[in-house]
């Protein structure tokens, strides 16, 4: 029976890389998916059959509700609320593994002596840490995605000491915890080390700021991977730690790709405070005037030009402009013209977010490039729409070395023959940057929402 | 602002600066043209045609030029042509500026602006006004022209009823623009190709025009400023020697094409080379105007030397001179729509534009050339006084590849390791070499994944993570412990959450993507 066990839990652990393995194209994506349903559904079931004896109407009821919970959830998520419900999902993991964490613990039937007691204790306070912060983090990163709490990084006087302090207190608290038995003395241990955690946690991530989000969430997917690989040591369950170390070298690479894109050190961007809500223009004088273009004039521009790129940001998900955007693409190729997507790799608050949110529109993948696959084109391009972007095409990343944005790879939007920027207001993006991109000659500003802005163009274009 | 465009005096050139369709453009920017009487016919451009497109027609050259603001011509002008330029004019021409110090003093004397079309940069904004690349793309063209025309048999291969015809082989020396374009015709007339290049990042270029991409075993990197090739060291040319020896023995048609900027030809194709060719082969020398890369060329001039046909013609683009005169004048029109920023018909010689400062020779009496070195525009921190000292460049390979610091971080890890093995149970041991690889696994898996799929990686991983439900369910019920089981239905409870939310989310997103 246990090698059978065991067989399934292998199938698993190899439907999920190759789950893995199918999202490195859109043609076997689907296929992917597929494959990790199918691993999921095997493991459960042989678990459930193989070693859980009785006890199966609480298995019923929990897995029935969670399924309702789960299916409605993301039944009614918008494709600009992903990265939410992302950071959502990751705090029920986190939340998940501290559970299994503290039952492990309290579990009666383990009764381990010397190195293995050792192990199995270490196992399960590193679970219960990681998880707790898995969780409270991923409530934050959730909270200021959602808006409930300001973008802002929460700026507290000796930050780097407090989290300093509360990662020593957590070590010396699991060198007394490790090494005794089960008893009200210890559980206090653990219950403070899970209490520091997950305060921990909160303060990590409010650190922050909205700029920086996808790296966070990136960053607290590879986190509820350790802490399911850890789960797995605990319960010496192979499969859980196979699981663990995928999702978690994923986060990790995921989160990597993105600090590479803005140029900057992944610890600095998890010691936080650089990202805030616009804010204050640096210093700096920009040389040069804004000029502001019409619906009428973007038409007549659009008319004239052979090669479109549309370079969108955050702002098109804000103003949820993605169907207007596709609208215009559609219109523009029925006229003849080459119109492209440039997406830069942070764009939005999620790895991948644009490119999600315009499959959701209806625009087709192969005209959606990434930034090192566009960027030579934009001198040969007539014109190029930034919809929503503003630190992803600053001139100041690439020709002015003291800028705090300096270094980092944008799209050299402003090559093109003519850029016309849509955008609210002139605020500075996430980064507080000025964007001297908006005073360049061959630059246009065309204020307001951009959905109603890009419907009125869309109403002028004739034919 | 007037533009003149004369008749070329240069013998033998039929190109004109300015077809019909560029005067057009040229009057779009706000400028009036003057054309001088036949100046189009060698480029089969009729003086109607130019009429039509809006330009005044002048009898004689004087006339032309005599309120010029702007002259648009091909080759240098000669002594006479500039004393008949308005003081005060700018002139737009290939003035061959290192070669022409004395043209460039009288230039100057003179007080007309000029800017030499060669000078342009090769960057990638100027690519559109890049006449160096036009005309070589036609030389290159046409060398296999007048190879085919002087070459007594078939480019391509055929097996006929009066027998069998081998394809013709031709090896390219020089896989620059001219090279590429006589690589990619030759090819096309079927006959079979061969290329050489010092630089070996030209190699996919060469292959994808068709041709067999030549190499020597000698490692050295070629590459010099501009997408020129610099000179190589003396076992390198020793080696390519003994290459090239070889590939005489066997190649109907060499095409060379090497430049080294600043400096006479390189002499490749060596008298003994052209011996050992097979009678009837054909050499063309698209280096012949500095110097020739074959010992036996002459300028100008068509020559047979032990049964080999030797081409060496200085002015191929002229010979092709209707799509070069479009070319060319396509590129002025883009180089003046640069220099006329507000489209009014005057002209700015702005020397913060990279571009116009590398082009312009001489302005307001004063010679420019030559101009300061292009800067890299992708650069991230432009530092010239850093950039001179060599050690700046030399520390950061160092830094990455010390091996001590690769030994130091394996003998730790290996040290910690073996201390894991010794401390921690055999069972531990096992699920940390599953956990160690899996990690592996993972990493290898996820580079792969494009960057649009982040989101949906991210979620399904997501969903995946809800694994722990498996140790949630171990837990749940089977203990007697009320606490451990209520914190265990819970923990199935939301990690089905995860699973359920996470994969459909997924699916959700994938069917969205189309192509």
């Amino acid at each position: 029976m246990n090698g059978m066990i065991s067989m399934a839990y292998l199938f698993s652990a190899v439907m999920f890389i190759l789950s893995l393995g199918g999202l490195s194209s859109h043609e076997t994506a689907r296929r992917g998916n597929v494959y990790g349903m199918v691993g999921m559904a095997v493991a459960i079931i042989a678990t459930i059959a193989g070693i859980v004896a009785g006890a199966y109407w609480m298995v019923a009821i929990a897995m029935a509700v969670g399924a309702v919970i789960g299916l409605s959830l993301a039944k009614r998520v918008a494709m600009a609320q992903m990265p939410q419900m992302v950071a959502l999902l990751h705090s029920f993991v986190g939340l998940a593994a501290v559970l299994i964490g503290w039952s492990g613990y309290l579990d009666p039937r383990i009764a381990l002596t010397g190195a293995e007691h050792i192990v199995h204790n270490t196992e399960i306070y590193v679970g219960i840490f990681i998880g707790a912060i898995t969780l409270t983090g991923s409530i934050i990163a959730f909270g200021k995605l959602q808006g409930l709490i300001s973008g802002k990084p929460l700026m507290l006087p000796a930050r780097h000491w407090l989290n300093l302090a509360a990662i020593l207190a957590c070590v010396v608290l699991g060198a007394l915890f490790i090494p005794a038995d089960v008893s009200g003395g210890t559980v206090i241990n653990l219950l403070v080390m899970t209490s520091i955690a997950l305060l921990l946690g909160i303060h990590l991530i409010a650190a922050i700021g909205g700029a920086d989000m996808p790296v966070v969430i990136s960053m607290l997917n590879s986190y509820s991977g350790w802490a399911a690989a850890a789960t797995g040591f605990m319960l010496s369950n192979d499969l859980l730690i196979v699981v663990g170390a995928l999702v978690g070298s994923s986060g990790a690479i995921l989160s990597y790709i993105m600090c590479k894109g803005m140029n900057r050190s992944f610890v600095s961007v998890i010691l936080g405070g650089f990202g805030s809500d616009g804010g204050e223009v640096a210093e700096g004088e920009i040389e040069g005037e804004v000029v502001a273009t019409s619906f009428d004039e973007l038409a007549a521009d659009l008319e004239a030009a052979d090669s479109v790129i549309i370079v969108p940001g955050f702002g098109m998900a804000v103003a949820h402009a993605q169907q207007a955007v596709s609208d215009l693409t559609d219109k523009l190729r029925k006229m003849g013209k080459t119109v492209r997507f440039g997406i830069h790799p942070v764009a939005g608050r999620l790895p991948g977010h644009m490119n999600v949110l315009l499959a959701e529109a209806n625009v087709p993948y192969d005209i959606v490039l990434e930034m090192e696959e566009i960027n030579d084109d934009f001198p040969d391009t007539d014109l190029v729409l930034v919809i929503g972007a503003n630190d992803t095409v600053n001139p100041d990343a690439v020709e002015k070395p003291g800028s705090p944005i300096a270094g980092m790879p944008v799209l050299e939007v402003w090559k093109a023959g003519k850029v016309v920027v849509l955008k609210r207001s002139m605020a500075s993006g996430y980064a507080g940057v000025a964007n001297p991109l908006f005073y360049k000659e061959n630059a246009r500003m065309l204020f307001g929402d951009a959905k109603d802005s890009l419907q009125s163009v869309i109403g002028k274009l004739n034919g | 602002m007037i533009i003149a465009i004369p008749k070329e005096s240069a013998p033998g050139e039929a190109r004109v600066a300015a077809t019909p369709e560029s005067v057009r453009r040229l009057r779009d920017l706000g400028f009036s043209v003057v054309v001088e009487q036949g100046a189009g016919v060698a480029a089969s451009f009729t003086d109607e045609t130019y009429s039509e497109a809006g330009a005044e027609i002048r009898p004689s050259i004087a006339e032309c030029l005599q309120d010029a603001n702007l002259v648009l011509k091909v080759q240098a002008p000669t002594d006479a042509e500039i004393d008949l330029i308005p003081s005060g004019a700018t002139l737009i021409a290939f003035l061959k500026p290192a070669q022409s110090e004395a043209l460039l003093q009288k230039l100057a004397e003179r007080n007309i602006n000029a800017l030499a079309v060669e000078s342009i940069p090769r960057i990638s904004r100027a690519q559109k006004m890049d006449a160096l690349s036009s005309m070589a793309n036609i030389a290159g063209y046409r060398a296999v022209i007048e190879a085919a025309h002087n070459f007594g048999r078939f480019f391509t291969g055929q097996i006929t009823a009066a027998g069998k015809i081998p394809p013709a082989k031709v090896l390219v020396i020089g896989a620059g623009v001219a090279g590429l374009s006589a690589i990619g015709t030759a090819k096309s007339m079927g006959a079979v190709v061969r290329a050489f290049d010092t630089r070996a990042e030209v190699r996919e270029q060469v292959e994808s025009m068709g041709a067999e991409f030549l190499t020597v075993d000698i490692e050295e990197e070629g590459s010099g400023q501009g997408g020129y090739a610099k000179e190589m060291s003396k076992a390198f040319i020793d080696a390519e020697m003994a290459l090239f020896r070889e590939q005489a023995k066997e190649a109907d048609i060499v095409i060379t094409t090497a430049l080294i900027p600043g400096k006479p030809a390189p002499k490749l194709w060596l008298a003994d080379m052209v011996d050992s060719m097979a009678d009837g082969s054909v050499v063309v020398d698209l280096a012949a105007e500095n110097g020739g890369n074959c010992d036996y060329t002459v300028p100008h001039e068509k020559v047979v030397k032990s049964g080999v046909t030797i081409i060496g013609y200085t002015n191929l683009p002229s010979r092709a001179a209707t799509q070069s005169s479009r070319l060319y004048s396509t590129n002025l029109a883009h180089l003046l729509s640069d220099l006329t920023p507000e489209k009014n018909g005057e002209i700015a010689l702005n020397f913060d534009d990279e571009v116009i400062r590398g082009a312009t020779v001489v302005k307001e009496g004063e010679i420019t050339w030559p101009p300061p070195p292009p800067k890299v525009s992708a650069q991230p921190k432009p530092a010239p006084e850093k950039k001179a000292e060599p050690q700046v460049a030399e520390e950061k390979p160092a830094k990455k590849t010390s091996p001590f610091s690769i030994l130091a971080f394996w003998l730790i890890a290996g040290g910690l390791l073996m201390w894991l093995g010794r401390a921690a149970p055999a069972e531990f041991v096992s699920h940390f070499t599953v956990f160690v690889l899996a990690i592996f696994v993972g990493w290898q898996v996820i580079w792969n994944v494009t960057h649009a799929l982040h989101t949906p990686l991210m979620s399904v991983t997501n969903a995946i993570s809800g694994i722990v439900i498996v140790g949630a369910l171990l837990q749940v019920g089977s203990t007697g412990s009320g606490l451990v089981t209520l914190l265990a239905f819970v923990a199935v409870l939301v990690a089905s959450i995860n699973i359920f939310g996470g994969f459909f989310v997924t699916y959700r997103m994938l069917k969205m993507f189309r192509r």
